[in-house]
């Protein structure tokens, strides 16, 4: 798995290309809980090069969204596609998190 | 039935060299690739439910089998420790907001969701969950 982080003016956003399972998901957690311990709130995840998610990325996601929420903080996802979609489906992730159809979409809607 | 075996001690190091192992077998198997994606999952989630739980004061191995029975994909995840049925977890609750989500009992609900069938046995010291894909695109009721 690899994180490329970018600072846009209203948020950052972190894309992630390859897998993230039970061993790479610490790894998207620690990058966000750096960037959280550094003072940023606002944050566009895409998934556009992510090819797999299991449970163990899941859970990355939902303890970093918490959080996160716990400092009124925003995260959205975009490009949530193919297989990991559908694990966002079946696992109700879907509608817990706010998903956007493309990065700028969810800049956009961070206003 | 002709099934390959990978015996391996069951630490998360070795999740990459099992996920490859089914895989190579899917990809033999000719497996449609979105039910190879699910099958991959749902192999995770057995074999690092085994990493954390099988062997809570001890190191031990878990062995994978995979292949082709009939015309079915199967893959099989075995370890020795005490005996444990995962499918007997309750699925977990997938409705809840952000804040009530428990950060547990996806693994199991995953397992269950992304394959045709699953099942548990005891036999000789092992827990063993069978997991099968038909090669259909379309899952039997």
């Amino acid at each position: 798995m690899t994180i490329q982080t970018t600072k846009e003016a209203n948020a950052t956003v972190l894309t992630i290309a390859g897998r993230m399972d039970a061993v790479t998901a610490p790894e998207y957690e620690k990058a966000l809980n750096e960037q959280i311990a550094a003072g940023e709130s606002a944050f566009v995840i895409d998934f556009q090069g992510l090819e797999y998610i299991s449970s163990a990325g899941l859970r990355a996601l939902l303890a970093t969204a918490k959080l996160l929420k716990t400092k009124n903080g925003q995260i959205r996802l975009a490009n949530v596609l193919g297989t990991v979609r559908e694990v966002f489906d079946i696992s109700g992730f879907g509608s817990i998190f706010q998903i956007q159809d493309s990065v700028s979409a969810a800049l956009a809607d961070l206003g | 039935m002709t099934f390959d075996t990978l015996k391996c001690a069951a630490t998360l190091e070795n999740l990459n060299q099992v996920i490859e192992f089914v895989e190579e077998a899917a990809d033999r198997f000719q497996l449609a690739t979105k039910k190879k994606l699910g099958m991959l999952i749902a192999v995770e989630e057995a074999f690092v439910n085994v990493c954390h739980y099988a062997y809570p004061d001890a190191e031990g191995d878990a062995s994978i089998s995979c292949g082709n029975d009939n015309g079915a994909f199967v893959v099989e995840i075995a370890d020795s420790g005490a005996p444990f049925d995962v499918l007997s977890l309750p699925a977990p609750d997938t409705t809840s907001d952000i804040m009530d989500r428990q950060i547990g009992g996806l693994g199991v609900h995953f397992i269950r969701t992304l394959t045709d069938q699953v099942s548990y046995r005891r036999e000789e010291g092992n827990n063993i969950l069978q997991m099968i894909l038909h090669k259909a695109e379309d899952t039997p009721p």
